[in-house]
């Protein structure tokens, strides 16, 4: 994280008209496009159900699956590394660059990546990485971080990203997005050619087979793990489900939750690496499974962040996302879904806004595939910083005062006599017929966007006791 | 008229005679009037009204900002307020009625004597609108003397929505009283309230409530109803300062 304060990012975004077109026009299309989606599946609230429940099982017997799935995936030839932290998982893939001996690397779309800063890494050995996830081109050309797990690109309109890949990849310049992509496509044909290593994500592995499911919708993802000498996938050790009947299920509800499809248009499975007498497929097959603090909630009241299966559907349907992006979360997971994420497995410190950057309006709860509460944890985050008086001074001092008054009807009364008393002196000084247009602080963020109402005459108590005597 | 959704597993086997009226904080300081007109509705509809005046407020402020013992202290004194009675729980507010209904059980699970009773006052709580139509199975016939109301628009709000399931009985009751309703475009996208978020996230809860208030606008209704009267204060708020004609009004107000 830099030193800019989330309240400035912010505000960066709330100012910034290009990235509210850009928003609006894709959180909105891909909400649609869940609705129908969800409307043409089949009883679709029990296999969410069941999606839930496989998903709650297997995180209930992680180290069990994870076991499993490791010995499955050796037998099939496949190599297996575990990862404490992002260091250890760099470390990991920066050795195995060496080993194959690789100058160039293409790159498939993975969260876990991005978790470990890994581009940056193969960088500073002078090794080349091509993103090969349109959406990830972009925003490596751009030099940012994805703001949307599914849709990396999400806070560019098709103008910019024209303007910005016509000067980075010296490509003709045109706002026609099948026009770019064509152009785009020509490049990457060259660069899955060429790369000595592909590295993907993992969307989910199944325990009972060691296979590994790859999702996506351009080719990319089928081109980088098998096209190259190497194939290196990374996964979070959350990423398992234990048969390909409950991979069935689940990838029935991903798609659909992403991008409104019934099944995303490449799904790969991808059992060890290529095997005599096969004539396409990598030479070698590395999983690294990194933990990067996701064991530290396991057993928890925040594990139930662990069932996400990273839809991005939480972030299309939150009204705070819609309006601030990604980047404002200042974090690699953002929308409701990292707002319980980032705080949750990298520590409550510096991260104790992101939970309270929530209205609880249940949104993301309502549209997750698996139902996870994630307004809950939100809460729960919220009373962890309050515990460590992270809290802002006011609130820290205002609430045990208003709790002791609120456990006090008397005092209660007679302090909302108080405050109507203090409302109407101010009010009357600021001439608006009754009404506030400027509350002083802590209060005044009210007033920067609406006026409070005058205070009643006679409260609800004193109307109801003369109505009855 | 239909059933909504519900939490209640055992609804009354017969109408209450009787109920206790939890009118929140807010009305109780700011919006008398919709307490007011809540209890004539009940009246009307042959519903006594006991209303205990000790009753403060139910802590949700304290319980969203994670403050839980001080969210605690509050939740034991109104159920403190509402167990002397064994009337049902009528509160003209989803999202107090949430924090009564959903809240409050979790809230006190731990406590041997507070988690039971936080159950059983939970069991026999329910937002007015919800109350009309499940309990008391208001119809058309009850609400034909309400008419006379400027064109309204619906907010479904969040709490009431989502946390309680209340979707229908709102637009229900609407649409027995005959008033004419215009159809709110984004209406489940929250207002942007969110308690103190509005205050300590004020240019994010801005943003929100700008999107919802642009709607409102173009829904071309003069009245927005709804069945909370923080996020009509919300609302009405932004109204006041674009200087718009539309007002803001309770559900109880509209049937009254």
């Amino acid at each position: 994280m830099t030193n800019v304060t989330f309240y400035e990012r912010v505000e960066d975004a709330l100012n910034n008209e290009q990235l509210h077109v850009a928003l609006n026009r894709t959180t909105a299309r891909l909400g649609g496009l869940r609705t129908t989606a969800f409307a043409s599946l089949p009883e679709a609230e029990a296999v969410r159900d069941r999606a839930r429940m496989i998903r709650a099982h297997t995180i209930s017997k992680l180290a069990d699956y994870l076991e499993q799935f490791a010995a499955n995936l050796e037998q099939c030839g496949g190599y297996v590394h575990f990862a404490a932290d992002a260091a250890e998982a760099n470390q990991i893939v920066l050795a195995l660059a060496k080993q194959y001996q690789v100058k160039t690397v293409v790159k498939g779309k993975s969260m876990v990546s991005e978790e470990m800063h890994l581009n940056h890494e193969f960088e500073h050995l002078g090794i080349t990485v091509w993103e090969s996830d349109l959406g990830e081109r972009i925003v490596q050309e751009a030099g940012e971080m994805p703001s949307h797990i599914i849709a990396p690109a999400i806070h560019y309109t098709r103008e910019q990203v024209g303007d910005l890949l016509h000067k980075k990849l010296n490509i003709p310049l045109s706002h026609d997005p099948a026009v770019i992509v064509g152009h785009v496509r020509e490049k990457l044909r060259q660069e899955f050619l060429v790369a000595d290593m592909g590295i993907t994500g993992v969307n989910f592995a199944v325990a009972e087979t060691g296979t590994i499911a790859l999702v996506e919708n351009e080719g990319n993802g089928r081109l980088t793990s098998t096209a190259p000498r190497v194939h290196v996938a990374l996964m979070g050790i959350e990423r398992i489900v234990p048969t390909l009947d409950d991979l069935s299920v689940v990838l029935q509800v991903l798609a659909r939750s992403a991008t409104g499809q019934k099944l995303s248009v490449y799904t790969n499975l991808l059992t060890g690496p290529r095997r005599s007498p096969e004539a396409d497929g990598p030479e070698a097959l590395h999983v690294v499974i990194v933990d990067n603090g996701r064991s530290k909630v396991l057993g928890t009241e925040l594990a139930e962040i662990l069932y996400c299966i990273r839809c991005g559907a939480c972030l299309n349907a939150c009204p705070v996302y819609q309006q601030i992006g990604g980047h404002a979360y200042g974090s690699v997971y953002p929308g409701p879904v990292g707002a319980v994420l980032t705080p949750g497995l990298k520590g409550i410190e510096p991260w104790a806004d992101l939970p309270h950057a929530s209205s609880l309006c249940g949104a993301c709860k309502e549209v997750c595939p698996v139902r996870i509460d994630i307004p809950r944890m939100l809460l729960k985050l919220r009373e962890e910083g309050h515990e460590k008086g992270l809290a802002p001074a006011w609130v820290k001092m205002g609430l045990p005062v208003y709790r002791f008054v609120a456990t006090k009807p008397a005092l209660f009364k007679w302090a909302i006599k108080l405050s109507g008393m203090g409302a109407r002196l101010l009010a009357s000084a600021q001439g608006k017929g009754g009404w506030l247009t400027k509350l002083p602080p802590p209060l005044s963020g009210w007033t920067q966007h609406r006026d409070f109402p005058p205070f009643a005459a006679k409260s609800f108590s004193q109307q109801f006791k003369e109505m009855s005597e | 008229m239909a059933q909504s959704s519900s939490h209640h597993s055992a609804k009354p086997a017969e109408k209450p005679k009787s109920v206790q009226l939890f009118v929140t904080c807010m009305i109780e300081a700011i919006r008398p009037e919709v307490g007011m007109a809540v209890v004539r509705v009940l009246k009307r509809l042959g519903v006594q009204i006991e209303f205990p005046t000790d009753q403060t407020c139910c802590g949700q402020p304290a319980f969203n900002a994670g403050a839980v013992p001080d969210a605690r202290a509050m939740a034991r004194h109104t159920l403190d307020v509402l167990s002397r009675s064994a009337s049902p729980i009528v509160t003209p507010s989803g999202s107090c009625a949430d924090m009564l209904v959903h809240q409050y059980p979790a809230l006190l699970a731990g406590d041997a004597h507070y988690g039971p009773l936080a159950e059983q006052i939970a069991a026999r709580t329910y937002e007015f609108s919800q109350f009309l139509v499940d309990v008391l199975g208001v119809t058309e016939a009850d609400l034909a003397q309400t008419q006379g109301h400027e064109s309204v628009t619906y907010h479904p709000s969040c709490h009431l929505s989502r946390g309680l399931k209340v979707t229908e009985a709102p637009s229900q009751l609407l649409a027995a009283t005959g008033v004419e309703t215009h159809a709110l475009n984004g209406a489940n996208e929250c207002c942007g309230f969110g308690g103190l978020f509005a205050v300590k996230m004020s240019d994010i809860s801005g943003a929100m409530l700008n999107r919802k208030l642009d709607n409102i606008e173009a829904s071309g209704a003069k009245i927005v109803v709804g069945c909370d009267v923080s996020c009509l204060l919300h609302m009405g708020g932004g109204l006041h300062r674009r200087g718009s004609a539309i007002t803001t009004k309770h559900i109880a107000e509209i049937i009254s």
